[in-house]
């Protein structure tokens, strides 16, 4: 019943429109309305004016509003430089955008047709093609500069020898975290020993002595202004490391281990206190589609002060003592099973 | 004329068929509005199907944004026509989520802003504005055509398909395109995608070729490239770069055909899914993307330069006055054209490319920026001290250059790399791009619509609905994408299904609710468009020659142009477009202007010196009758 009044309803409102319509054109073609500069052009030459200026106040107005969730606050060290540089370039664009614009609707406003007005045949001037040439490009040159210095030191720094190393490898639809242990050396891996059932998720290479200490966590723990470097890899589709307090983001491309470094400058309890959030965590996210599952990679990171992290640290136990039944499984008995495999299949084929 | 009533316009109309069964010398129905080589006709074709499409991806964006919009929302109604995408719950299926992302930007990008805007205006205006009777092939210009025809069945067939249309994303990045495990979309969803775009850069390359040709050697008598229209210079140099870059994405989308189906491994390596580890290795998914971002970034400009094209047209007939820096017009276009060539891996920041490429890539990026703001500049000039009449075409020229500056800025936030890091595949990014080249290019198609549809049909659109349609428009797609940058800015990644999972997207649920409601309605004033656009085709008044009192060519035809275009001889040019209100001439106010056909001699008044001396070279020419003319 409702959905018959519905439909009812809008068939009348379509109605009245064509019939409105239809009265609308045959009055133009009544009147001729062919004089130019008539009500319609005043009309929109006044909403030129008034349309943009709404808007404006419209955004300024809400932009308070919206401005507290804009950027959550950096906690890393380059993150505090891109946010920097961030709003500097947000300034100038958006100066730019409220001067162009202004000129483009008073314009439109002011100059709509009227008759008699002279126009003025204005078709070049090099004077001021050079100076809308010069202009943006010394502010392009200057934002390029700058933008190079922090590129540079956020993403062209070289690893000190105390890094603290954690491998993040992206997978449908999780993360999943690995760290090298007490020797600081992560384990070589090779996507042919991955087995999910038996539980090898990273495809770890155990004849690799320094893989025997290697720990996989339920979340990232990382010490406080320590530099941290990401070892990034995926093993089916790309993924993609977004860490939005830290300014982080880098894809995680199968086949191309990928790497990142930062330093965290705030731990989880501090921002907590600071954010005056309880319940704040520091978030994993994957920004590069994936599938399915693709906006649901959470993994949580925890920024601990050194007490903390060395406590943690300790706590971990090295894969191998869940798993024992790898140790010294790799790549070598991996080649030896198949070899053996394929003889014996030659051998059952033979027969 | 311009009183007529339909009544009149149904005489006409009848008379002219008689005329045509007279004379016998007319194709039958279908060699004249279907295997038509007539470039009027295929233009229209392009449009009309262009315009489907556009609603049918329109449509799509609408229920993507229901989804993010109002999560809690029950779809159930909406099982008539989406079927088992919904689920038992009345939701979208997630998977299905992606698919309609995915098909919407490549429907939109490709079907939409490049074949139905350039393919529509390059074939309509190119033989009509360099005085030639057609394309320099009618067989290769139906070609063109016509793979696109199938192009577009082979993508509307994958919307059918049980497994769904390819979901990866409009950017197809293997593996996640290559595998069918990773996504049901990658199946034959995936080898619909790439046998369409397969067809599609055929179309493209038919195209592509025929215009350039058609610029270079069909131009009129007295036409030098010096006075060809910006429309024109845009579409040529927008089929430049098409043929340029189009031949790459076909070579990555052939790898990639080969990759899933022959076991080759062109762009896959070390992967483990579905349980078992894959032969493949030795691939590089980077590979891909540099291939696809070598097409795709001047894709952006293949779609944006024919919408700049035609507003620069319709913003000097408009104000009545010329364009503003015709020379760095032309210059900045072609210094944008090759930029675009050089600028590809700003898509590609953060995909772990050396770093130092990265900053190579920000500067050629950012030097973009300059030609692009002297066009901004040129066509705020070009309003100044002008007598503008706003017709619904100027209105959407005026919104374009606004939407180009509004969504050009953040152009210059993202291409710095330091600041990609954090917005990189963010909200911030559809923001950008939807304002810059979709809406941008969008108002210039429907711009090119209002203004040559006098032209294309012989009978105008009505301007008080063009009025009401550009206004919910113009503030419907600000409503949409201004907002979307904070969305961005607080980091929301793209491609969500939903925001529920994390802390950091647990903001917002009002603000892209009100987006959702924003897209919605923008979305349905589109219907204004569609109704006067069907309307005025059958019952629209009828045009009077020159509508807009244009300078260019195409208005030298009579009401609706025959094969051919001109019923006599081609007219010859004497001078540039854009000779609106020039000091000194013999009328004044909306009559001032001098068409290019009309030679020096005849406006002795207005002539500036360097034209007088003009006068006696042309009088030569002509006494000299078809001799070639030597500089």
């Amino acid at each position: 019943m409702l959905t018959v009044i519905f439909v009812l309803i809008g068939l009348l409102i379509v109605g009245v429109f064509l019939l409105l319509f239809r009265v609308q054109s045959l009055v133009t073609i009544l009147r001729d309305t062919d004089e130019r500069g008539g009500l319609s052009n005043r009309i929109n030459g006044a909403l030129m004016l008034l349309v943009p200026l709404i808007g404006f106040f419209a955004a300024v107005y809400h932009y308070p509003i919206a401005a507290k969730h804009f950027l959550p606050e950096a906690s890393s060290v380059h993150g505090k430089e891109t946010d920097s540089l961030f709003w500097i370039t947000i300034t100038v664009v958006t100066l730019m955008f409220l001067f162009t614009n202004a000129a483009l609707f008073w314009f439109a406003f002011k100059y709509q047709y009227k008759q008699g007005r002279k126009v003025v045949f204005f078709a070049d001037d090099h004077k001021l093609e050079l100076i809308w040439t010069a202009v943006p490009a010394v502010i392009m040159t200057v934002l390029v500069l700058y933008g190079a210095l922090v590129w540079n030191r956020a993403m062209m720094q070289e690893p000190p020898k105390d890094v603290q190393v954690v491998e993040v490898m992206g997978k449908q639809f999780a993360w999943q975290v690995r760290y090298p242990g007490k020797d600081g050396k992560l384990g070589k891996y090779d996507f042919r020993l991955t087995n999910d059932a038996t539980g090898n998720e990273f495809g770890i290479d155990f004849e690799d002595k320094n893989s025997e200490d290697d720990f996989l966590p339920r979340e990232i723990h990382i010490p406080v202004n320590k530099p941290v470097l990401l070892k990034i890899r995926a093993r089916d589709v790309l993924h993609s490391v977004f860490m939005p307090h830290f300014r982080v983001k880098m894809d995680a491309v199968p086949g191309m281990p990928t790497q990142f470094m930062f330093t965290p400058t705030k731990t989880t309890v501090d921002m907590r206190a600071s954010l005056g959030n309880p319940n704040f965590n520091y978030e994993l996210a994957c920004t590069e589609v994936c599938g399915k599952g693709h906006f649901a990679m959470r993994y949580l990171i925890v920024v601990d002060d050194e007490p903390d992290y060395n406590k943690w640290l300790a706590e971990q136990k090295p894969f191998l003592e869940e798993k024992p039944e790898f140790k010294g499984k790799g790549m070598k008995s991996l080649r030896k099973k198949n070899v053996a495999t394929n003889e014996e299949i030659k051998t059952k084929k033979d027969i | 004329m311009e009183l007529q009533t339909n009544v009149d316009g149904a005489d006409v109309h009848v008379h002219e068929h008689h005329h045509d069964e007279h004379e016998h010398h007319e194709d039958g129905f279908i060699r004249k509005y279907i295997f038509t080589e007539d470039h009027k006709t295929i233009a229209k074709q392009f449009l009309i199907l262009g315009l489907m499409w556009a609603f049918m991806g329109g449509a799509m964006s609408v229920i993507f944004r229901l989804q993010l919009g109002f999560p809690d929302f029950n779809l159930e109604w909406l099982r008539p026509i989406l079927g088992t995408w919904i689920n038992e719950t009345g939701k979208l299926e997630q998977e299905k989520y992606l698919a309609l992302v995915t098909m919407h930007g490549t429907i939109m990008v490709f079907f939409v802003l490049t074949a139905g805007l350039s393919g529509t205006f390059s074939n309509f205006l190119i033989p009509l504005q360099v005085g030639a009777r057609d394309m320099a092939s009618g067989f290769m210009n139906m070609l063109s055509f016509w793979f696109f025809f199938l192009a577009s069945v082979v993508m509307f067939t994958s919307l059918f398909l049980e497994t769904g249309p390819a979901s990866g994303g409009w950017v197809i990045y293997p593996p996640l395109s290559a595998l069918p495990e990773a996504v049901p979309g990658s199946g034959a969803g995936m080898t619909y995608w790439l046998i369409s775009m397969a067809l599609f850069i055929v179309s493209s390359l038919l195209g592509g070729i025929n215009y350039i040709t058609t610029v270079i050697n069909m131009r009129t008598k007295g036409l030098s490239f010096s006075r060809l229209p910006l429309t024109i210079w845009a579409f040529f140099l927008t089929a430049i770069i098409g043929l340029l870059s189009f031949p790459v994405l076909f070579a990555a989308a052939l790898l990639l055909i080969f990759d899933r189906s022959m076991g080759t491994s062109f762009f896959l390596s070390d992967i483990y899914i579905g349980g078992k580890p894959l032969h493949h290795q030795g691939g590089s998914a980077i590979l891909f993307q540099h291939l696809f971002w070598f097409l795709g970034h001047p894709e952006v400009y293949i779609v944006l330069l024919p919408a700049l094209g035609i507003t620069s047209e319709i913003i000097a007939t408009n104000a009545r006055k010329p364009i503003f820096g015709y020379r760095a017009m032309v210059g900045s276009m072609i210094g944008i054209g090759v930029l675009s060539f050089i600028v590809w891996a700003h898509h590609m920041f953060v995909t772990g490319m050396n770093p130092f490429l990265g900053t190579i890539f920000m500067l050629l990026t950012l030097i973009i920026a300059v030609p692009s703001a002297v066009k901004a500049f040129n066509y705020i000039t070009t309003l100044w001290k002008g007598n503008i009449i706003f017709t619904p075409a100027m209105m959407f020229s005026i919104g374009l250059v606004s939407l180009f500056i509004s969504g050009g800025v953040t152009g210059i936030v993202l291409g710095n790399n330091a600041l990609d890091i954090q917005l990189h595949d963010t909200y911030f990014v559809v923001a950008h791009f939807h304002l810059v080249m979709g809406s941008a290019s969008f108002f210039g198609m429907v711009a090119g619509v209002y203004h040559w549809f006098p032209k294309m049909f012989g009978r105008m659109m009505d301007d008080k609905l063009g009025y009401v349609h550009f206004w919910a428009t113009f503030i419907g797609v600000y409503l949409v994408f201004f907002p979307m940058h904070y969305i961005g800015i607080a980091g929301f990644p793209r491609r969500y299904y939903s925001f529920s999972t994390f802390d950091f997207t647990k903001s917002y649920a009002d603000l892209n609710m009100f987006i959702s409601v924003a897209a919605i309605v923008t979305f349905s004033a589109q219907g204004l468009f569609a109704f006067n656009f069907v309307y005025s085709i059958f019952r629209g008044r009828l045009a009077p020659q020159n509508p807009w009192g244009s300078n260019t060519l195409e208005w030298t035809t009579p009401r609706v142009p025959g094969h051919g275009n001109w019923p006599g001889a081609i007219p010859t040019v004497h001078r540039w477009p854009y000779d609106y209100s020039k000091p000194d001439s013999d009328k004044d106010g909306f009559s001032d202007f001098i068409p290019q056909n009309i030679p020096f001699s005849q406006t002795p008044h207005s002539n500036f010196e360097n034209e007088n001396e003009l006068i006696a070279k042309q009088e030569g020419k002509n006494a000299g009758g078809n001799q070639q003319h030597h500089h």
